[in-house]
């Protein structure tokens, strides 16, 4: 008797969505690795959007301060061979880094989102030619491309819109996990149902297939952070971003412009180093802490 | 007939691939707020501080566009651009090195870029893939979430990390090799040789690691899937080994996904390549590119974008028809 009662509560019941039960689905989330990945986020995340406003002044110009300073208790890293001072740099790089990945993010994943579900469910001709479209895009290696636009706009160009072009040529990878989902989705009985029931291809986009692979979205969105602030940092240590403006991969540029190591200029070099690997450590293991706690959820694994 | 379905359809869709992506590198300048060519003039100006006559610069921005090959209207320049690239693989002189032409340039270094991924590709993905099978078979050993947490730590570190880590450690901390290397070129002898292999295990070294992290952690999830499937139960019951059962049952299946799965970051890989090449003044494409773009040497980077479309999309294009070498459900369909 136990066991079909176990067997029982264990089929998922859509419609008994109490709050308690999300409450619990939701401390059901918390792994370790999610725990670890959130902390860094929230830390650095936090600690980036906020300090700036305590900055005594914008690192971004120069010789604000002696240059060269080694560490001490007014310049915790240190100054720059330009006269920044390295922390407030640094606090200014990573929210840059940030705000960046960020607004790619939301591009991306609106255009891979939309296109992805879209050409799964319309199928036929149009799902042809949008697939052909993005692995056209995904075949393209970016680097290249971003390296001509680079020497184009020779820096005339705002930081964001570095961004507005990883978002062009970035869409493509998430467009395809997405399409791939929904063609997975469009023969489940749900859809089914809510076609018979008379809904069209936008209602059953927007009510049944979202809300099932919004998790999926939302790990995909960390990973795009990831790819943008990447991508932009690397374009950035090869001088070819807009590298006036503090980011995690100009701040590389210029420490390996003026030889930092060789002047012995450690904290320069090894700080923005330490500080991009902590935070990418952290959204990796909150994207994968994620993905793992959805799939626990949907009793996958 | 499966076969040749197949590989029908996966040529047809490599030609289209190379025509969207040829037509993409036409566009993409021509969608710029910027003109090269006044550019160009101007930074001549500036030199000769204005005393060119306008006379002189009409027929210095002809000349121009007609190298470029601006001339026309779009479409006539859109054909004469494909006709040029896909027909006479012809880029036109490099600025730099006038009169010296791209195409021979990149001939030069299209070797250096490909050798050097090709080798550190295929090491990090048998590699990858033996630790993560590893790690995945026997995922409830210990010894296997420490492979794992390998893997964790290695993935997410941005590549241009890893390359300037490795540069640090091995070149500036523990003097082993050279902070600047040096690849002679000219005839190849022994001795010289000796020193490109030498100078290239460091750039090597960079792209296998960044390569490993990725390969563990997906053949590993893979591998764990796979060994839960009935049909390695049942080779179990049956009384295979612990070899047999990882080699021939999971492995084997495993397989098909990440060689898909290499195809599509072959991209990826190649960014990956150039920026090595780049941080490690390797003399690939990439070195290429940087010098280019620093001097507006806009041959140059068309050149070099279109070869690298092209070798990715190949490179694509074989894993591809490689695979129904490995899938036999494509075979005997």
């Amino acid at each position: 008797m136990a066991e079909i009662g176990e067997t029982a509560t264990s089929i998922p019941v859509p419609a008994a969505r109490s709050s308690e039960r999300r409450r619990e689905s939701i401390l059901w989330l918390l792994t370790p690795r999610l725990i670890i990945g959130l902390t860094i986020l929230l830390v650095m995340g936090g600690g980036s959007m906020i300090l700036p406003v305590f900055a005594p002044v914008d690192p971004s110009f120069q010789g604000s301060y002696t240059r060269n300073l080694p560490p001490s208790f007014d310049h915790l890293l240190g100054t720059t061979a330009l006269g920044q001072d390295i922390f407030w740099y640094l606090v200014y790089s990573i929210r840059n880094s940030l705000i960046l990945g960020i607004v790619v993010a939301v591009g991306v994943t609106v255009i891979a989102t939309t296109v992805g579900l879209s050409a799964g469910f319309v199928g036929g001709n149009f799902e042809r030619f949008v697939m052909l479209i993005v692995d056209t895009i995904i075949t393209i290696p970016l680097l290249p491309v971003l390296i001509i636009l680079g020497a184009l706009i020779r820096g005339n160009t705002s930081f964001l819109a570095v961004g507005f072009i990883i978002i062009i040529f970035g869409w493509a990878w998430d467009a395809r996990t997405v399409r791939s989902m929904a063609l997975s989705l469009r023969e489940r009985e749900f859809i089914n149902m809510a076609r018979f029931s008379g809904a069209n291809t936008p209602q059953i986009i927007l009510r049944e297939v979202f809300p099932y692979v919004s998790a999926y979205i939302l790990v995909g969105f960390i990973n795009v952070i990831l790819f943008a602030i990447n991508t932009e940092a690397a374009l950035a240590v090869i001088g070819l971003s807009k590298v006036e403006v503090p980011t995690l991969g100009s701040v590389i540029f210029w420490a390996l412009n003026f030889n930092a190591l060789f002047t012995g200029h450690y904290a320069w070099m090894i700080a923005p180093i330490v500080a991009t690997v902590t935070l990418f450590l952290g959204l990796f293991l909150t994207s994968t802490g994620f993905n793992a706690a959805f799939a626990t959820k949907r009793g996958v694994q | 007939m499966g076969v040749v379905t197949f590989i029908a359809k996966r040529i047809a869709l490599y030609f289209a691939v190379l025509f969207i992506g040829l037509s993409i590198t036409f566009a993409l300048p021509r969608f710029m707020p910027v003109n090269p060519i006044d550019g160009y003039i101007g930074e001549l100006q500036s030199r000769a501080s204005a005393t060119i006559a306008p006379e002189g610069l009409a027929e210095l921005r002809k000349s121009l566009e007609e190298l470029y090959g601006l001339q026309g209207s779009v479409f006539e320049q859109y054909l004469a651009y494909m006709k040029r690239v896909v027909i006479d693989f012809d880029f036109g002189p490099s600025y730099t090195y006038f009169p010296h032409p791209v195409s021979s340039m990149l001939a030069e270094a299209l070797p250096w870029t490909m050798g050097l991924l090709m080798t550190a590709t295929v090491i990090a993905w048998c590699l990858g893939n033996t630790v993560g099978l590893v790690a995945g078979y026997f995922y409830k050993k210990r010894a296997a979430s420490i492979l794992e947490f390998v893997g964790i730590l290695l993935y997410p570190i941005p590549y241009y990390i890893l390359a300037i880590s490795v540069l640090m450690i091995f070149a500036y901390i523990f003097p082993i090799f050279p902070l600047s290397a040096t690849f002679p070129v000219g005839a190849l002898t022994l001795d010289k040789a000796g020193t490109i292999l030498f100078n290239s295990l460091l750039p090597g070294l960079a792209l296998v690691l960044a390569g490993f992290g990725w390969n563990i952690l997906s053949m590993k999830a893979l591998a764990i899937a796979t060994s839960e499937e009935p049909y390695v139960t049942f080779a179990r019951l049956k009384g295979t080994t612990h070899r047999t059962r990882m080699i021939r049952y999971v492995f084997r299946n495993a397989l098909l996904p990440q060689v898909t799965a290499l195809a599509l970051s072959l991209g990826v890989i190649f960014n990956g390549a150039l920026l090595t090449e780049i941080i490690f003044s390797y003399p690939g494409i990439g070195l290429i590119m940087r010098q280019a773009a620093s001097g507006g040497d806009y041959n140059v980077l068309y050149g070099a974008i279109t070869v690298s479309i092209i070798a990715v999309a190949t490179a694509g294009l074989l894993i591809d028809l490689a695979y129904p070498l490995l899938d036999p459900r494509i075979r005997h369909k």
